[in-house]
Parts: C-alpha cells; sequence; structure tokens
C-alpha cells in the first residue's frame, strides 16, 4: 500500500511543481520542447535547448502580450517515451504547440497525435522527408536530408568530377544521402559507387581499402555526427588524403560541435550544409556571440540554429494568431520569411517545409580554430524529394 | 516424511495475503484517483509485465538474460504487423503477440539449454542483438529504423475506443496486466514452479529426484517469452506503433535492472522495481532534464550499498533499527 501512497504523492508534488509556475493572472502560453538531453544523442537535445532558452529570453518570454513557459522534456531518444511526453504535454500541461524532436523515428511516432489533437508541431532536427507528409500540423525549421544531398550531387558534378564513391552508415538517414546525392551525380553525367557500412562500432579500413583501389575523384562519406572524427582518422592514417582522392560529404560530418576536435585531418574537407558557425552575417555573429556567451563558449551547430528558428517561426506565428493554437497557428507559420543566422529562409506554404540556402564549405582554420568556411551558394532549394 | 511445518507451508504458498489484496486494490484506485497520470502508469504497468516475465525465468529458474526483449520486441512487432494486415481488434493483436514470442521463446530455449550462466547470457544478448538487424533491415515490412507506422487499433471489445488521454489505454493495460499476473502467480505455486525452484537451486539434485530439467526450463521460458509478448504487444497498441527500439539492447537491461531494485523471485519485484524506476525517471528528469541519468545512479548505488534486499525489506530494517528492536523485520 505504501509503495502506492509513496507513488502517488510523488506524482502530485510533481504536479504541484509543475503548476506554481503558472501562476499570473494570464494562463501563459506553453511550448512543450522533447528532446533526446540523455543518451547517444544528447549533444542534438543540449544544441537544441540552450538555441530555443535563448530565444526565448532574448524575447524576455513574451509573445502577444502573454507569458510564454517552454516546458523542456527529455525522451531518451525513445519513440515510444516522445509519444507519451507529447501527448502528456497536450493533455495534462495544455501546451500550444510541441516542438524539438532529434531523430526520424521520434517525430514519426508523434505525428498522429499533433493531427489527432490539433497541436501545431515544429520539427527542429529531425531530417527524413517524409516527416511533413505525416501530418499537416507538422512544420519543419531544421532541414530535410535531399535538400542538401541532391543540389550537392549536382554541384560536385560541375566540378568536373566524374566518378565517386560514397560510404554511408547503413541506416535510414545514410541511406537518404546515398540515393539523392547518387541521383543528382548520375543526371548530371557521373559515375558512383555505393557502400554502406555497419551502424554501431564501424571499423572502416576495409572499405577505404576498396576506396584506395578504386581511385576515384571523390570520396562522399556521411557517418552519425560522433563517428566522423573517427572516420578522419582512418582516412588520413591510410593515406588517402595525399591519394587525390576529396574527401566530401553533408555537413553532418564536420558538425561545428564537433569539427575543433577532429584536429588538422579535417582541413580541406568539402561540404554542402545550410549553416555554418562561420556564416558571414551580422545576424549569424550577434547569434553566435549570444549563444557563447549563455553557454560558457558553447559553438552553434546547425541543430542550434534549427532550434532557435522553430522558436522564431511559434512565436511570429504567436504574434499572428494572437497568442491562438491550432489550425490557426499553423497557417500563421506557413509562409513566414525572414533573415536566420544561415541566411534568407522561409517556410513553404504548400508543404510547410523550410525553404533555404545550401552553401559549399571548406574547413579551414581561423584564428586557431577549425571552421567550415563557405565558398559558394546555391539560393533557395526546396526540398526536392517534393517537387516532381 | 515430510514435516508438518512444510506442508503446512507448501499449502498456504498460494494464499492471497492481506498486503498483495491491499496492493491491487491501490493499483484499481489509480484509475479514478490518478486520471492525469494514466499515461505514465500505461508504461508503467507494460515494463512492470515485462519485469515480471523477466523474473519467471531469472527468479524461479536461475536463467540470467540479457536478451529478454527480444520477446518483448517480437510481440510488439507481431501485434502491429497483425493490427495492419489482418485485423486491428486489440485482444486478438495480444494473443499473435503471444504466439509470436512463444513460438521464439520455444526455438531459442534449446540454445539457451545448452550453457551455464555466461553462456547463456551472450546467447540470450545475440538472440536480441540478432533480431533488432533484422529489424532493421527488412524495412519494407517492419518499417526498419523509422518504426512501424500506421497501427490504428479497433475499440476494445467493438465498445471502448483508445482516447487521447489514454484512459481506456491505462485500464486496458492494467486489466490484462493483471490477469497475466494471477496467471504468472499461479504457475509458480504449483508444482510445476516449485520444481523450478528445485532447478534453480541444484540442478543436478534436481535431475536425481525425477524432475525433467530441461523439458521444465523450456516450459518456464517459452511462458515467460510469451507473456513478453504480450508486454510488447500492449506497448504497440497503445502507443500504436512500434520502433525499433523495442529490441534495443537498454529494454533488456532496464528489466534486469527493475529486478535489481525490486528484488527477484517473488514476482512483486519487477512491479515494486518498475514503479521505482519510473516514478524516479519521471520526477528527476522534469526537474533536471540533462542530468537526471546521474541521479539515477547515485539513488542505485545507494540502493545497492543499503544492501541487496528487496526494498521493502530494506525499509522495514532501517525502521526497526531506528526503533532500537533489531534487524527483526
Amino acid at each position: 500500500m505504501f509503495r502506492r501512497t509513496i507513488l502517488r504523492g510523488a506524482l502530485a508534488a510533481a504536479a504541484l511543481a509543475g503548476a506554481s509556475f503558472g501562476a499570473a493572472a494570464q494562463e501563459p502560453i506553453r511550448i512543450g520542447l522533447i528532446l533526446p538531453l540523455t543518451g547517444p544523442f544528447s549533444t542534438t537535445g543540449k544544441q537544441i535547448s540552450a538555441a530555443a532558452n535563448l530565444y526565448v529570453a532574448q524575447q524576455n518570454a513574451t509573445v502577444a502580450g502573454r507569458k510564454v513557459e517552454l516546458l523542456i522534456r527529455d525522451d531518451t531518444g525513445t519513440a515510444d517515451v516522445t509519444r507519451r511526453i507529447a501527448q502528456e504535454l497536450i493533455v495534462n500541461n495544455k501546451v500550444t504547440a510541441i516542438a524539438g524532436f532529434g531523430l526520424t523515428p521520434l517525430a514519426l511516432a508523434t505525428a498522429p497525435l499533433a493531427t489527432q489533437a490539433k497541436t501545431p508541431m515544429v520539427v527542429m532536427a529531425a531530417a527524413t522527408g517524409i516527416i511533413t507528409e505525416r501530418s499537416p500540423f507538422i512544420i519543419r525549421s531544421g532541414q530535410v536530408v535531399p535538400q542538401i544531398a541532391y543540389p550537392f550531387g549536382t554541384w560536385v558534378a560541375q566540378q568536373g568530377m566524374k566518378r565517386v564513391v560514397t560510404i554511408v552508415s547503413d541506416y535510414g538517414p545514410g541511406h537518404d544521402v546515398e540515393t539523392f546525392f547518387s541521383d543528382a551525380f548520375k543526371k548530371a553525367g557521373g559515375n558512383v559507387e555505393n557502400i554502406r557500412v555497419p551502424l554501431a562500432n564501424p571499423d572502416f579500413s576495409p572499405f577505404l581499402q576498396r576506396v584506395a583501389d578504386a581511385k576515384p575523384d571523390a570520396l562522399l562519406v556521411f557517418v552519425p555526427s560522433g563517428v566522423g572524427s573517427q572516420f578522419m582518422k582512418q582516412f588520413v592514417e591510410r593515406g588517402l588524403d595525399k591519394s587525390g582522392i576529396k574527401l566530401i560529404g553533408t555537413g553532418d560530418v564536420t558538425d561545428d560541435d564537433i569539427l575543433n576536435s577532429m584536429g588538422d585531418a579535417a582541413l580541406g574537407v568539402i561540404t554542402a550544409h545550410h549553416y555554418s558557425a562561420a556564416h558571414n552575417s551580422p545576424t549569424n555573429k550577434a547569434f553566435v556571440e549570444a549563444f557563447g556567451k549563455a553557454n560558457g563558449g558553447l559553438r552553434p551547430n546547425f541543430m542550434a540554429v534549427g532550434g532557435y528558428d522553430g522558436m522564431h517561426v511559434l512565436f511570429e506565428g504567436l504574434k499572428k494568431t494572437n497568442g491562438e493554437g491550432g489550425e490557426k497557428l499553423v497557417d500563421a507559420m506557413k509562409g513566414l520569411a525572414w533573415e536566420s543566422p544561415r541566411g534568407p529562409i522561409s517556410i513553404d506554404a504548400e508543404t510547410r517545409e523550410i525553404v533555404q540556402n545550401v552553401y559549399i564549405r571548406r574547413v579551414e582554420r581561423v584564428g586557431g580554430e577549425l571552421y567550415n568556411i563557405e565558398f559558394a551558394t546555391i539560393p533557395n532549394v526546396k526540398d526536392p524529394s517534393k517537387i516532381k | 516424511m515430510p514435516s508438518k511445518a512444510a506442508v503446512s507451508r507448501l499449502s498456504t504458498l498460494g494464499r492471497w495475503r492481506l498486503a498483495e489484496i491491499l496492493f491491487w486494490l491501490a493499483a484499481a484506485a489509480s484509475v479514478p484517483l490518478l486520471t492525469e497520470h494514466h499515461l505514465v502508469l500505461t508504461e508503467i504497468a507494460i515494463i512492470a509485465l515485462f519485469a515480471v516475465s523477466l523474473d519467471l525465468i531469472l527468479g524461479y529458474a536461475g536463467i540470467a538474460s540479457l536478451g529478454h526483449t527480444a520477446f518483448f520486441g517480437a510481440g510488439a512487432y507481431a501485434a502491429g504487423l497483425f493490427a495492419i494486415h489482418v485485423t486491428n481488434d486489440p485482444l486478438l493483436g495480444l494473443v499473435a503477440g503471444a504466439a509470436a514470442a512463444a513460438v521464439l521463446g520455444f526455438a531459442t530455449s534449446f540454445l539457451v539449454l545448452r550453457g551455464a550462466d555466461l553462456t547463456r547470457l551472450m546467447v540470450t544478448l545475440g538472440v536480441a542483438l540478432v533480431l533488432g538487424e533484422i529489424a532493421n533491415k527488412a524495412g519494407k515490412i517492419t518499417g526498419g529504423a523509422d518504426g512501424l507506422q500506421g497501427v490504428f487499433m479497433a475499440p476494445i471489445l467493438g465498445r471502448f475506443e483508445f482516447d487521447l488521454f489514454g484512459h481506456v489505454g491505462y485500464v486496458y493495460s492494467l486489466v490484462v496486466f493483471f490477469v497475466l499476473f494471477v496467471v504468472a502467480r499461479r504457475i509458480v505455486v504449483s508444482p510445476f514452479g516449485l520444481s523450478l525452484l528445485a532447478i534453480r537451486d541444484n540442478p543436478l539434485r534436481a535431475r536425481a529426484i525425477g524432475i525433467p530439467v530441461n523439458t521444465r526450463l523450456t516450459a518456464i521460458y517459452t511462458i515467460s517469452a510469451a507473456i513478453a509478448g504480450v508486454a510488447g504487444a500492449l506497448l504497440a497498441q497503445t502507443a500504436q506503433f512500434v520502433s525499433i527500439d523495442v529490441l534495443a539492447f537498454h529494454r533488456s537491461a532496464d528489466a534486469l535492472l527493475m529486478l535489481v531494485i525490486g528484488g527477484t523471485g517473488y514476482l512483486y519485484g519487477g512491479i515494486v522495481g518498475a514503479v521505482a524506476f519510473k516514478v524516479l525517471q519521471e520526477i528527476l528528469s522534469v526537474w533536471t532534464p540533462q542530468y537526471w541519468t546521474f541521479w539515477i545512479g547515485a539513488i542505485l548505488v545507494a540502493i545497492v550499498l543499503i544492501g541487496r534486499q528487496r526494498i521493502g525489506n530494506g525499509v522495514m530494517g532501517i525502521w526497526a533499527r531506528l526503533l532500537g528492536k533489531g534487524g527483526a523485520a
């Protein structure tokens, strides 16, 4: 019996703690932010929550004359937990919108809920194409894999490269990068060989040997961000960096969060992505500085900018609806366009997908630190998988 | 000639004690009293059922498993696929989940019987890993890493529809949990269950007095797998999707952890552990979303240091010591 009493007491205490925040005269607008804050994808959650907190603080936690309350929850990167937390936030905390979603399955699991509860859902990180098609209440503020990989394939072909080998981790996003890059590259007249490597504990040496034997113009790599530095090391150890094979990839590999720890092995790597902390604009300089100041010198990465812009979309939408949620809020967020730290971006009114520039960057040493320096721009890229 | 005390102990083994009845009454009371928390309570009921299934083989038959989630996952995928391709009636889905897990449990029990403890750990771990990889590779059937989408459940018994607040889902999970718990409880106090204890304590001697060790172990392993399969099926039905994570190692580890918290070999250990673990996680992760794992870890270490007894006994022991009556809990 007493176990249940403890349980009840504890839950009641938790509920009280939650309720005591909202003692203001007018009900605050609550936004639920569900992120993987522990476990293997915790860096995603940390970057996004830091950026979202920064944005809310910069707006004095007020929109349309009402207080905004950000409820941050950890889903440990487990899909059924994400869904359950989303459900609790909607049902118990009466949130106006839910946001976050670090990985594709987490967003997919929650999508039916957004439709059922008519709650707007801002996807800040998960990047598979199909997500926004799963619910009319989903808006994406991060990026879509094909949006980066497809134009990159075309660009690489334009540089006169004829043969590329791709190495991707054997999971959803990896397959997406492989497919869309290869499609674009082949369409532009190039030749591609695809290699897939296991997601867990990869030893790249046999695969790199195959690459060395094939002698392509370039090697495209996509691995989860933590594994990137391991890959770089093996690439250099095998002397591939001196063999004339260019190392290219999507920006996930040279993620700003870990780029510095990769050391000189990463120098010269060419990637395509939508955000670099070194993006040259006043908006970005202010963002990077404020972000670093609030987080002990941490450098924001593309996840952070997805979180920051996601909050901006929500705040602008709420301004338009005067704090109202539901379908009205989704409609208000459609078609928004503004200058983000990553450059000019907008939300496509039709697909609810983000439209943004894709930048081609090279890793260089600036002021003692490694940065992705942008040198070419492919403007206003829509998700190519939804154009057709 | 068995002693009188032993006979009376055996004959009262199956009797429901007051504490147990109160426990289940409290669980039933949570339906009207804790309506706001039905979603997390559903999750607790499901993992408690899963932990109970693990206790059946670990606490009663002495089979340590690091891959019990293989059956949880098999049940979840079976129920999910059954709902998509055959019929979305929830009760039939539970049967499908149980059946799939039971078949898998029966098939793999022969691998498990081959070795001693360490071998078993590795074999069970291996089975779960292999299944996880199959689910990942068979993306056309299972949805791969994106998870199985599009599971829609019909109302239970044609009347009770799963609602957004999770009320129906909770009552449903709790009832299924209770029924299976009663079944498990009946099994462990039956002569069959007692023979398992004999096998656990001394397999050689058990064989010598005529207990068919391998048959019994196969049987309990299959039963345990079926119950774990039902737990997985419940998750698939209440969450209305299946993620590949149901086959992940951490699920097996969590179940073991709950048994460590609650104690093995009395069925309630899994429940106590599940409730303690989830409630702690719920409170701590809301309080400090980034660092709650640290506090969970610290509390676990404390539990182990205080003594590896069951939580209930531990608390009673401290209570008794505080009262100065010695450790007669």
